[in-house]
């Protein structure tokens, strides 16, 4: 099972080598690893159904209780097939939709990364393996938005995209800890075990918003859908398969996986039902006032994805069979209709819905396959999308409490959904052909087989449901939580009030359709309330925080090295203060101290006169060579307290600090009149203060009890552990030698900074000379 | 810059012996005062010392590479001697490994001495770096 998951990774990394040979007509082959991931996963069919579940484990770092653990149930094989399947196909169509473009070989390392990490969240039973594949399919998402790289546009919805799901992403990670505190494992199946003691908990809520907060970025619930419309700039093939069909349900798995731990409770059903309600109904609305036949399909996506999530808080048997049919329903016609969509842009090099009719004429399978998947997506029988309608509509009128509000919310849905679904799928393909697109031709049959497939499947399915209903339905349910063995899938339930919700959607719907034609007029009325759309107002924050860093930023860190260091003491000066203020007995105890000799009396009279010297001298070069002074008598002063360790460091580092000035020298004006008589002033008092504060400090700690453990640890063992007399070095190569390595890594980072800043310096000064040069000549020629 | 013929002839002489005394540092670091980052100082003073006498040029000619490869080299043999017990004997990361019998001179032999000598050659590789980098743009 690693295999497999680890397969789309490694074929990119693959690509990475051998990327040009799979830019021509060998780019199909990208095809068969998808391919053959859907059989091996095929293969599962068979004991899932017979109710087995099967787990692989892998130690990563056992004593966190962090594995790679796998689990494959009917919930994570209906995703795997989806993920492999829907995969081939999109890999297959991209080969024609994207042939001969520059960087095909980069898209399908894209593709195939994100197939891995997608494969690697619905199979990952340990919730920090979880969350590292949920991460990869975010930023994996982001490469394959933003890949035209040319176009600003793209890139602001890929770091939009990138954004929202990432904070979701952390938002999952915070939920695994807090879920991991109290119950002590990552393992999901194992917290299946725990669910009356995670839901009695006090973190409960907390728990809950948690994962909530993780599955509505994902799946683009209100008020985080907006990403999802922007992630439209990507390719078609990008939209089909990780914005409609996949990643973008890994939300909503999320919600399923954890229904059987954390669900059943008020809180989670009624904001489960609230938010996709509210999400499905409002994005199902926006679909009539958009245009772009991609922007009406993303409203919709966002739309049906609400739909999985209210019914997902539903809560009942009902609702979670409703929800799984409805996964493979909107899977199937919603892929066919992407694709629909991208084979018209290709051949017509337009989206706008206005301008599309009578494409039939010229593309007839792409046409079935189109209106195909409109007729599944508006639930007319004998699609299985009329199944799912039923069983959705089935699910809201025996919900226990407001079965009437929720009714008419589902069906205003569907309503609308039904209109989206025959603008996308049957209008272009309808109708008087326009003038400019009379020329059109044909597309590849790689382009059009797979929507075609698709769309067939949408209606054998429908005919006999059977098919899916033991492999696929049944243990998904069961998955959730629910006995799933009284479930039978039927095209037919009989004539009913559900019956006859049924004819009215769909004939209000037809209405709708022939009734309210998508125009300018109304996609500039919505446009119009831009202004209170959750989109803009993130924006309008973004700026808002941008400008407030900047001015942090400018303030605390405005280059100049002396603010640095005075902000820096400052803030030690006022937190160090306060605390002494507080707890400081301002005693001395004047035993503990050690006699003063007539060298420690003289060293500190030259250390003074040399502090004296570097204020208020006039020459920097005095100044420096002052410092220098400074530092040996600091030097003297460890002498005389036996630390010539400390000694011979500081005697080298104080040469070495003088020489660096000296060079530095050369670089700066002669004259030292840097700072007027009020910053001295300042300066004075603010470094007096600080003296004054670590004087005391330091007399302090003399009277206090002290623990000398570590340092009797340290010469005790230092001979013995580590074969060394001299316990300082001891402990920078061996006790702490971890430390030393990391704090060589730092200086050597240090060094490479600097070479890099005055080489890049210099390098411009060249550059400007050759500019020079350059403009000179063109003058003389004139 | 312009220097008076004691310091040229001096610096010659004190180099090699500034060296000497810095791998001296650097190896009686475990029982004395001395220690990887002192000797790496002070080789990077006996090599800037020279550099004020000579000129810049003349010191990297007698370098021949340039000091900057110093890093990646203490860090790989700092890393390598950590790495040793786990690769070796399964033992814990920068676990102490030790000769049995000292050798002449060096006394007994262990991991850390390997450790030492790589922070010795990326102190020197740091100073040397950043002083060098320094005056060439000065």
């Amino acid at each position: 099972m690693l295999t497999a998951i680890l397969t789309g990774f490694l074929f990119s990394i693959f690509l990475v080598f051998v990327g040009r040979f799979f830019k021509g007509k060998l780019s199909i082959l990208a095809s068969l690893v998808p391919l053959g991931l859907f059989i091996y996963f095929t293969q599962f069919i068979a004991p899932v159904t017979n109710g087995e579940v099967i787990m692989r484990n892998f130690e990563w770092i056992p004593s966190f209780g962090v594995d790679l653990g796998f689990k494959l149930d009917g919930l994570s094989l209906l995703f795997s097939l989806m993920i492999t399947g829907i995969g081939f196909l999109v890999f297959a169509y991209t080969s024609s939709y994207l042939k001969g473009h520059e960087y095909l070989d980069r898209f399908y390392g894209y593709l195939a990364s994100f197939m891995g990490a997608m494969l690697g969240l619905v199979l990952a039973d340990n919730m920090i393996t979880l969350f590292v594949f949920w991460e990869l399919t975010s930023i994996s998402s982001f490469f394959l938005i933003g890949f035209n790289n040319t176009n600003p546009a793209s890139r602001k919805s890929a770091m939009t995209a990138l954004g929202i799901t990432g904070i979701g992403g952390l938002f999952l990670l915070a939920g695994a800890l807090l879920i991991n505190n109290i119950t002590g494992t990552y393992s999901i199946s194992e917290m299946l075990t725990m669910s009356e003691a995670i839901r009695g908990n006090e973190f409960y809520f907390l728990m809950v918003i948690f994962i909530f907060g993780a599955a509505f970025t994902k799946s683009a619930q209100f008020p985080f859908h907006f990403w999802l419309p922007g992630a439209m700039k990507a390719p078609t093939p990008v939209s089909t398969y990780l914005h409609s069909a996949t990643m973008v349900k890994a939300g909503v798995y999320l919600l399923m996986r954890f229904t059987p731990v954390l669900g059943g409770e008020n809180i989670w059903n009624y904001t489960l039902i609230a938010v996709g309600g509210f999400t499905m109904l409002y994005s199902a609305v926006h679909t009539i006032f958009r245009t772009d036949l991609k922007g009406i399909l993303a409203y919709s996506t966002i739309s049906a994805l609400g739909i999985l999530v209210f019914l997902t808080g539903l809560g009942t048997k009902e609702a979670f069979l409703a929800a799984a049919v409805f996964i493979i329903v909107h899977a199937l016609y919603k892929a066919t209709l992407f694709l629909v969509t991208g084979i018209i842009d290709h051949q017509t090099h337009t989206r706008d819905v206005k301008r599309l009719a009578g494409l039939n004429k010229i593309m007839l399978p792409v046409g079935i396959a189109g209106i195909l998947a409109a007729i599944s997506s508006a639930g007319i029988p004998p699609t299985i999308g009329f199944v799912g309608k039923e069983l959705t509509y089935e699910s809201a009128l025996h919900y226990e409490s407001l079965a009437i509000f929720l009714m008419i919310g589902i069906v205003l849905t569907k309503i609308f959904l039904l209109y989206a679904g025959f603008v996308a799928g049957i209008k272009p393909f309808v109708g008087k052909l326009p003038e400019e697109h009379e020329n059109v031709k044909m597309p590849g049959f790689l382009m059009w087989g797979p929507p075609l497939l698709l769309a067939s499947l949408g209606v054998l399915f429908g005919v006999a449901p059977f098919i899916i209903e033991s492999a696929l339905i049944k243990p998904v349910v069961t998955a959730m939580g629910a006995d799933a063995s009284e479930i039978h899938l039927a095209l037919w339930h009989g004539f009913n009030i559900v019956f006859i919700l049924s004819l009215i959607t769909i004939g209000v719907g037809t209405a709708m359709y022939f009734m309210i034609k998508p125009s300018k007029k109304l996609e500039n009325g919505i446009a119009r309330l831009d202004f209170i759309s959750p989109e803009n107002i993130l924006e309008q924050f973004n700026k808002i925080f941008v400008s407030v860093s900047n001015f942090w930023t400018n303030f605390f860190q405005n280059g100049y090295l002396r603010n640095y260091i005075s902000i820096i003491i400052l803030f030690l000066v006022v937190l160090v203060g306060y605390i002494m203020i507080n707890e400081t007995r301002f005693t001395i105890d004047y035993n503990s101290l050690s006699k003063i000799t007539v060298y420690e009396i003289t060293t500190t009279l030259i250390l003074i006169a040399g502090i004296f010297y570097t204020v208020f001298t006039d020459s920097r070069l005095a100044a420096v060579a002052a410092m220098g002074v400074v530092g040996l008598s600091i030097c003297l002063i460890f002498v005389f307290y036996s630390a010539p360790d400390l000694a011979m460091t500081q005697f080298s580092i104080d040469t070495l600090t003088v020489i660096l000035f000296v060079l530095v020298l050369y670089k700066l004006p002669k004259y030292l009149k840097l700072s007027d008589y009020k910053t001295r002033v300042r300066d004075g008092i603010l470094s007096t203060i600080f003296g004054l504060i670590v004087t005391t400090l330091a007399l302090e700690v003399l009277s206090e009890p002290v623990s000398k453990e570590v340092g009797e640890f340290y010469a005790a063992n230092s001979y013995i552990e580590a074969h060394g007399k001299n316990v300082v070095n001891v402990i920078l190569v061996d006790f702490r030698g971890a430390d030393t390595l990391i704090e060589i890594s730092v200086l050597s980072i240090a060094a490479v900074g600097v070479f890099g800043l005055m080489k890049l310096r210099l390098k411009m000064k060249d550059r400007r000379r050759y500019a020079d040069r350059s403009l000179n000549e063109e003058n003389l020629k004139k | 810059m312009r220097t008076t013929i004691i310091l040229k002839t001096a610096s010659n002489y004190l180099l090699p012996v500034l060296l000497v005394f810095s791998i001296f540092i650097l190896l009686r670091g475990h029982y004395l005062p001395g220690g990887g980052f002192v000797g790496g100082l002070i080789a990077s003073i006996a090599f800037i010392l020279h550099s004020f006498a000579n000129g810049l040029n003349k010191t990297k000619e007698l370098l021949i590479m340039h000091p900057g490869f110093l890093l990646p080299l203490g860090l790989a043999i700092s890393f390598l001697s950590g790495l040793a017990p786990v690769a070796l004997f399964d033992l814990p990361f920068m676990t102490g490994l030790w000769s049995h019998d000292p050798i002449a001179i060096l006394g007994s032999v262990g991991s850390a001495l390997f450790f030492d000598i790589g922070v010795y050659l990326v102190v020197n590789g740091v100073t040397l770096t950043i002083i060098f980098t320094i005056s060439e743009s000065a």
